[in-house]
């Protein structure tokens, strides 16, 4: 009796949450699809009324995000082979404990970090101060999932180089990487999937801007940015661009975790 | 050839070590610029800061305590929202869905994990808060409205809109967490209890009981999640620094003050204030986070050495 109780109680909670996805899924794509438009996707905002879109948060974002890989990728992916390979000890240890907590540091403590390192003294908020920020959230992601991707490698694979007179840093290099490489592609991914949803850390970093906007020390627009602005604002004409930009950034989104989760599972 | 090679291999491991260190630098580098930018309100108002009722930028009078407290109560009902629901969700995954059918519930949880805090925040305010306002409100002020938590006015916009998001929002995580502890109690275990005649439950209690303390800090690592949560509870709390015992009032958390006044504190002391009550809340996230790791490592621990 408690049994079969307690086993369709758990299936319950299983079917509700799932139920719910489907619900905020659908009723974005519901309310999205209804204000969407090529102009609405490239032109800039314009006074309530009279129409605009969302091209220069489109490019703003992609700009940020692009920087924020350029720069997290690299330094969480040396940080992560440092993880795996050298990093058996208490050094390694504190790095990776570390590194799980800044995970769950709230993002808008590293908008103000960054504000206080770069845009205070640079006297006005930027695309660069945005970029850093989504970097800085990058960085300790990127590196766990390369550690554990990197351990998945056989130790064979690594003992045979060796034993062929390789130097330490050529079986990390041309062995174990190309290797783990689709893993590691795959948790990068997902970390730019993750960066591309932040909104807190950009708010007083890169703020936002009306233009399309190409240079690094202006601020800049951002989707997150401009559907916060557009959803708190008084209007229902912007109430209307807010679900179109989400439907937006949530298709990117879930797209990126969909192609990427259905990939690597293909292949294991 | 040896010789480039030990050579190779000291740069190769400069510059790992270099880009590992990094993450210790950020870390010390976001306490360091945090309390040096906030000593003017450090050394004007001490600790009295921290237990102050009222904020007023403009008067210069900036007490956290309205702030603090929106934070403790809207995580703690987040926390007693999702978390028998996150246990339901996983104990099903684990313990009793076939494969065919866990497989594509657990990718479901995942994905609730990928949406964007703004686009909760989105929905909240278009979606659960006109729901709240014209069905569960009502509803609750029918039934319960002679507790004193369900007094005052139902707008939809306040304490309670925001901790059920961040419930919804929390879930995936302890789900997931609690799902990696439970796969990690060795079958064994269940096979015995099953073998001495307790019925599916009562095993799945048992398994339960050993994997306890790797729960306690799923649940702990949500609450980390919850009290740093930013975007989608400034959305729907209502911004409003007072303390009421109604959870249908307005509110404000910790990481919501800033994400709505920061941009505009152009004002050297009003600036400090927020970066003050900024490094409380990278302390207390810092230190949940980092209880709820040793928790669940000392689970995974335990169990690689018993199997």
């Amino acid at each position: 009796m408690v049994n079969t109780i307690m086993t369709s109680l758990t299936a319950i909670c299983a079917v509700f949450v799932t139920f719910l996805l489907l619900m905020i899924i659908g009723y974005i794509a519901v309310r999205g699809f209804s204000s969407i438009s090529f102009a609405f996707l490239t032109e800039t905002p314009k006074p309530v009324g009279e129409g605009g879109g969302i091209g220069n948060s489109i490019l703003g974002s992609a700009i940020m995000t692009l920087l924020a890989a350029v720069i997290g990728m690299p330094v969480g992916i040396a940080a992560g082979v440092y993880l795996a390979e050298y990093g058996r000890n208490w050094y390694g240890n504190t790095i990776r404990f570390v590194a799980d907590t800044l995970i769950g540091i709230p993002s808008i403590i590293i908008g103000i970090f960054v504000y206080t390192l770069v845009v205070l003294p640079m006297g006005r908020q930027s695309g660069l101060a945005g970029g850093l920020a989504l970097a800085v959230i990058m960085i300790p992601i990127v590196a766990r999932t390369t550690e554990e991707m990197i351990k998945l490698v056989p130790t064979a694979m690594r003992e045979g180089a060796l034993a062929l007179g390789a130097p330490q840093w050529r079986v990390a290099w041309n062995i174990v990487l190309p290797a783990a490489a689709s893993g590691i592609a795959t948790g990068a991914m997902l970390a730019i999937a993750r960066v591309t949803g932040e909104t807190a850390p950009l708010l007083f970093t890169a703020l936002n801007s009306r233009f399309y906007n190409y240079y690094l020390d202006q601020p800049m627009s951002s989707l997150t940015v401009q559907i916060f602005n557009y959803a708190t604002g008084p209007f229902e004409v912007e109430h209307a661009m807010a679900w179109a930009a989400t439907l937006i950034l949530v298709g990117t989104i879930l797209v990126i975790n969909i192609l990427v989760r259905t990939v690597t599972k293909r292949r294991h | 050839m040896a010789q480039t090679g030990a050579l190779g291999d000291k740069i190769f491991r400069t510059v790992l070590l270099i880009a590992a260190t990094s993450i210790l630098l950020i870390v010390a580098g976001i306490f360091v610029m945090m309390l040096q930018n906030s000593m003017p309100t450090i050394e004007r108002f001490g600790i009295g800061f921290l237990f102050g009722r009222e904020w007023k930028p403009a008067q210069e009078v900036f007490g956290a305590l309205p702030f603090i407290y929106g934070t403790v109560v809207s995580s703690v009902l987040a926390l007693i929202l999702s978390v028998p629901i996150s246990l339901g969700i996983a104990i099903f995954l684990v313990e009793q869905a076939p494969k065919g059918v866990a497989k594509p519930i657990a990718f479901m949880v995942e994905l609730l994990a990928a949406i964007p805090s703004v686009v909760y925040g989105l929905w909240g305010i278009f979606v659960l808060a006109p729901f709240i306002r014209e069905y569960l409100g009502p509803v609750l002020q029918d039934t319960l409205g002679f507790i004193p938590l369900f007094h005052g006015r139902v707008t939809g916009i306040g304490m309670l809109t925001g901790g059920i998001i961040l419930s919804l929002m929390i879930t995936p995580i302890i789900t997931a967490v609690v799902r990696d502890v439970l796969e990690a109690v060795p079958t064994t275990q269940r096979e015995a209890a099953l073998a001495l005649g307790a019925t599916k439950w009562e095993t799945t209690m048992i398994v339960l009981g050993n994997a306890a303390s790797g729960i306690a800090g799923a649940v702990v690592l949500g609450l980390g999640r919850a009290i740093g949560e930013t975007m989608a509870v400034t959305m729907v709390i209502g911004n409003s620094p007072q303390i009421s015992a109604s959870l249908f009032e307005p509110a404000n958390t910790i990481a919501s003050l800033l994400a709505a006044n920061f941009a505009e504190a152009t004002d050297r002391t009003y600036l400090s204030a927020l970066i003050e009550i900024g490094l409380v809340l990278f302390l207390v996230t810092f230190t949940v986070n980092g209880f709820a790791k040793l928790l669940i490592m000392g689970v995974a621990k335990r169990n690689t050495k018993t199997a």
